[in-house]
């Protein structure tokens, strides 16, 4: 077997240092009827690396990749490019087989990276400080929430209608365990975000407002609007960001008043992988650093006064604190914040502005593009990279004719919100600096062709 | 205090004096490279990323949220960035660099097989909400993944979408929940051994239950009677490493299993060490109702500087109805079918919902799958056999200098525990784990579990040779000596690390969590 490096004369001279008399006498503490002695029947036995390779890209093939057709799927990932830089680096083993840095003398690379990566987000975010990443995004939502629970030590955040669907799901599932109540509000299509609806639910009780920025519908709500109404109730804003390109382009929820900022980094670096692993962001106010989930790095000195980094304010976590800790998360999403900070190292302020607009522009030609197609409206007054269109009947079916003509036109409101009739027609449009001309050409005439 | 200095990091240290560290202009040491801060380093007007020009795009209708000024990220070239991050690189100590024995971690080679897969344009560039039908090649892995670890555990049914080992706990704790609700029973205890990982109290208080500690025997095992006489009405459940964090088998796991059953609460396994049993031990064959899979120990997908992980949950009969969302299943034409929030009500009425958008850590699924057709059955078997052997030779080859506390309870499983009973008067586990640096290998867990003064958790993994593990061994019979004997170079190592002792009250009292200029 190519990972075992032992052979059977080694596992001899070993069991006689043990005293052993075979390796299965070293499962002796396990109760014999629960002991197996021989491979578990009907299982495959070791196969080589050509014949492993081989299946695995026979299921590879067997699926329509975003790179192959017009894609215009959002709705939480997003595809960009990424460069080819970034994919190396983090192979380097030295990077991705390395364990959490708990012994920073022999773990300042990571340490650094990790450090350049919270400085990077909260300055994207435009919040004082952020952590070292979480799961992904709908993970990061819950956690704020639960973190508006603490610091206001009030049970009720009050979710936008905007926000995307699986996000309020998760929520929705924490939230019936840990007693918190979830005020939600339903999703419509309209024009604007509903700013005004989610301004007059806060109230005494209200933890924290739950805002997606921009919204799932790709609509850009009023966050300063927001933050004022909010905070005059002593509660706190807390912005969802599922695609930071945007903020390329947009002002930074921090800067227009949030309170905690979080997100899903995906689109920078990452890559859409069928949906994860992805990479959750979280800034937020100093003032609340010690009840930020998550690791933290901070900057120190060593014995001879170097500058060095370590984990630090460990006291929030799980294994020191138990059951009395911020957060049950250990593992985060290192690697993907390595992916991130590498891609926005390589993009910088002037490149994340001109991917941005370069999405932002695909986007609005798309948008010119489906406009022309009868019975075909944009419902969208804002947006960035991304826009909800309204069709003349079930989105869900022109989404599976459109995949037939080798088309992957965007994401059904259907598939998102399988209760809600009222948005069976909708669909979500995104566009990104990968898209191109002959791809919006494409779409619209399939799309033509579909409603004809 | 250093001064920020771009051109990297200019030793603060006196003269050169005979005996003493030679000192350079950079603060370099030959191959040993400082490396400035990025921000130090870019600005905002420098990329290494071309795009067409952008100044004609019209932006009107992003409204009255757009920028007015571009965001102040520093940038790099591309020949820039990639040094950067190499230089960084090269601070780290890895697997690739040599043995990692971090017990309870699970440090094992991450075959490069898995990373060629997991990067196959099928898995790695397909959008979560694409068309059922576009997709079938990647629900394929996850259903096949699913298949293997209900075979490996013997176990009824398997949540996929967890997306590390505590997110993996609190879907077994969800679904426990779930199922004494479904019953009309709510029961507030859940019961954690005091030997556990910290995120199981962590998780168990986070799914709102009240947790309560039931202490270890002088063996190193939970106290079964204890636990049994705790019993009753308002436990929910227990959490049981097994084998637990003290490297031995819970022998009495079906004992407990049973007795928590006639109680009526369920049975959790933390299966962060399942990498010592699998081919071996079904956890179903011992009454566990749920337990997680770290697929980045046991499954071997890599670490990555701390994630990303990921923790299907293995579940009984008992609690599979109220797995979460979402799963899939195969139709007898081969197809695999998603059940999503739509399919709910008629597939999986009881779910207790969605832990998380999409469907968990597909690049994770398809590494660890890669891992698990390589080593087949009998390769599997093989892993946790050779894992068991060479922690019990570390064991065997050290119980002599250092103090193995259980050394007594029979065979250790994948791993080794020690105390730094026997150390000088002044000299700690700490003291030993940084010599451990110096001698070119990352430490070993230490101070945990809490059960044991000053412990040492070693785990070689069975990816290392036995020449590996005897310079390992040679280097703990050393640093065991030092240690015992009080060599005070011991109390400030490392010398020969690219840092030595970082001050992490400092760190704590002032936190500095994000650059700012001067």
């Amino acid at each position: 077997m190519r990972y075992l490096p032992l052979t059977d004369a080694d596992r001899s001279a070993m069991l006689s240092v043990i005293g052993a008399g075979s390796i299965d006498d070293l499962f002796a503490d396990v109760p014999a009827e629960a002991r197996l002695s021989a491979p578990i029947a009907g299982l495959p036995n070791h196969a080589s690396e050509m014949a492993v390779e081989r299946h695995m890209a026979r299921l590879s093939a067997n699926n329509v990749t975003a790179g192959s057709v017009p894609f215009f799927l959002g709705a939480g990932a997003y595809r960009h490019h990424v460069p080819a830089s970034v994919d190396h680096l983090i192979q380097r083993g030295e990077f991705l087989t390395a364990y959490t840095p708990y012994q920073p003398e022999i773990a300042q690379g990571t340490l650094q990276v990790l450090f350049e990566f919270q400085t990077q987000v909260a300055r994207l975010f435009g919040t004082d400080v952020a952590n070292a990443s979480l799961y992904d995004g709908s993970t990061a939502c819950w956690e704020a929430i639960a973190m508006a629970g603490r610091i206001t030590k009030r049970g009720k955040a009050v979710l936008s209608g905007g926000l995307h669907p699986h996000y309020v799901e998760t929520a929705r599932t924490m939230a019936k365990f840990t007693g918190d109540v979830l005020d939600t509000i339903a999703p419509e299509l309209a024009a604007a975000p509903d700013d005004a609806a989610l301004i007059a639910r806060i109230d005494g009780e209200t933890s924290c407002v739950v805002v997606q920025y921009p919204d799932i519908l790709g609509r850009i709500p009023d966050l300063a609007a927001i933050a004022e109404a909010t905070q005059a109730k002593g509660a706190l804003l807390i912005a969802v960001v599922t695609e930071p390109v945007a903020l390329g382009v947009l002002q930074s929820p921090g800067s227009l008043g949030a309170d905690i900022v979080v997100g899903e980094g995906q689109s920078i670096g990452v890559g859409l992988q069928f949906g994860g692993p992805y990479l959750g962001l979280f800034g937020c106010r100093e003032k609340y650093l010690r009840q930020i989930p998550g690791r933290l790095c901070g900057e120190t000195v060593d014995a001879d006064g170097k500058r060095g980094f370590v984990l630090t304010l460990s006291t929030r976590e799980q294994h020191i604190r138990r059951e009395k800790a911020t957060s049950n998360i250990c593992t985060n999403s290192g690697l993907c914040a390595l992916a991130f900070s590498i891609h926005m190292t390589l993009l910088g302020g002037s490149g994340l502005s001109d991917m941005a607009k370069l999405s932002h522009a695909a986007a609005r030609k798309t948008a010119a593009a489906l406009t022309q197609i009868p019975g075909v409206t944009v419902v969208n007054t804002h947006y960035f990279n991304e826009f909800a269109i309204t069709l003349p009947t079930d989105a869900r079916q022109v989404v599976r004719a459109l995949a037939d003509r080798q088309v992957l036109g965007g994401v059904s409101l259907g598939r998102l919100y399988p209760q809600e009739s009222a948005l069976a027609n909708g669909m979500v449009v995104a566009a990104t600096e990968c898209t191109t001309d002959e791809d919006i050409a494409t779409l619209a005439a399939a799309l033509k062709e579909v409603l004809a | 205090m250093n001064a920020i200095n771009p051109t990297g990091w200019r030793p603060s240290m006196g003269e050169n004096v005979p005996g003493a560290p030679v000192q350079t202009f950079t603060g370099n040491r030959g191959l040993q490279l400082e490396e400035a801060l990025l921000f130090e380093l870019g600005n905002a007007d420098r990329s290494g990323v071309d795009f067409p020009e952008t100044g004609s795009i019209d932006l009107s209708a992003l409204g009255p949220m757009a920028r007015t000024e571009r965001p102040n990220l520093p940038g790099l070239s591309e020949p820039e960035t990639v040094r950067h991050y190499t230089r960084l690189s090269r601070q780290n100590y890895a697997i690739d660099l040599g043995l990692f024995p971090l017990g309870s971690c699970t440090m094992k080679h991450n075959p490069r097989l898995d990373e060629k897969v997991a990067r196959m344009p099928g898995f790695a560039d397909v959008h979560p909400l694409q068309p059922v039908h576009t997709v079938q090649g990647a629900l394929s892995v996850i259903n096949e993944l699913a298949f293997w670890l209900i075979e490996l555990t013997g176990m009824h049914g398997v949540a996929m979408t967890p997306k590390a080992g505590a997110h993996g706990e609190l879907c077994g704790l969800l679904c426990i929940r779930a199922a004494l609700e479904a019953k009309g029973d709510p029961r507030t205890v859940i019961l954690v051994p005091e030997s556990a990982h910290g995120t199981n109290p962590a998780t168990a208080a986070f799914a709102g239950f009240k947790v309560e500690n039931i202490p270890a025997t002088p063996d190193g095992r939970v106290d079964t009677a204890a636990l049994i006489a705790r019993l009753g009405p308002d436990v929910a459940g227990v959490m049981i490493t097994n084998p637990n964090t003290c490297g031995l088998f819970e022998r009495d796991l079906k004992i407990i299993a049973d007795a928590v059953h006639a109680a009526g609460g369920y049975v959790y396994c933390d299966g962060a060490n399942f990498n010592a049993i699998v081919g071996r031990v079904r956890p179903g064959d011992l009454g566990v109702d749920a337990m997680h899979i770290n697929l980045h120990k046991t499954f071997s997908t890599p670490h990555g500087g701390g994630g990303p992980g990921s923790g299907p949950v293995v579940l009984s009969e008992a609690l599979s109805p109220f797995g979460p969302l979402p799963f899939t299943a195969r139709q007898k034409d081969g197809s695999v079918l998603l059940i999503e929030e739509e399919q709910a009500h008629e597939e999986q009425p009881q779910t207790f919902g969605r832990m998380c958008a999409f469907h968990g850590q597909m690049g994770m699924y398809t590494r660890a799958l890669a891992y698990i057709l390589s080593h087949g059955a009998d390769g599997l078997r093989q892993v946790s056999g050779d894992a068991v052997l060479n922690a019990n030779y570390v064991l065997r080859s050290l119980d002599d200098v250092l103090d193995a506390p259980f050394g007594a309870s029979g065979p250790c499983m994948h791993e080794a525990l020690f105390s730094d009973d026997g150390f000088a008067e002044g000299f700690s586990t700490n003291d030993l784990a940084k010599g451990l640096i110096d001698e070119g290998y990352h430490p070993m867990t230490v101070y945990f579990p809490l059960v044991v003064h000053g412990a040492m958790l070693v785990e070689p993994t069975e990816t290392e040779s036995k020449a590996g593990i005897d310079q390992f061994v040679g280097a703990m019979r050393s640093l065991a000596e030092r240690a015992r004997a009080g060599d005070e170079l011991l109390k400030s190592a490392p010398h020969f690390a690219p840092r030595r002792r970082l001050d992490e009250t400092l760190a704590a009292r002032k936190p500095k969590l994000v650059w700012k200029e001067d």
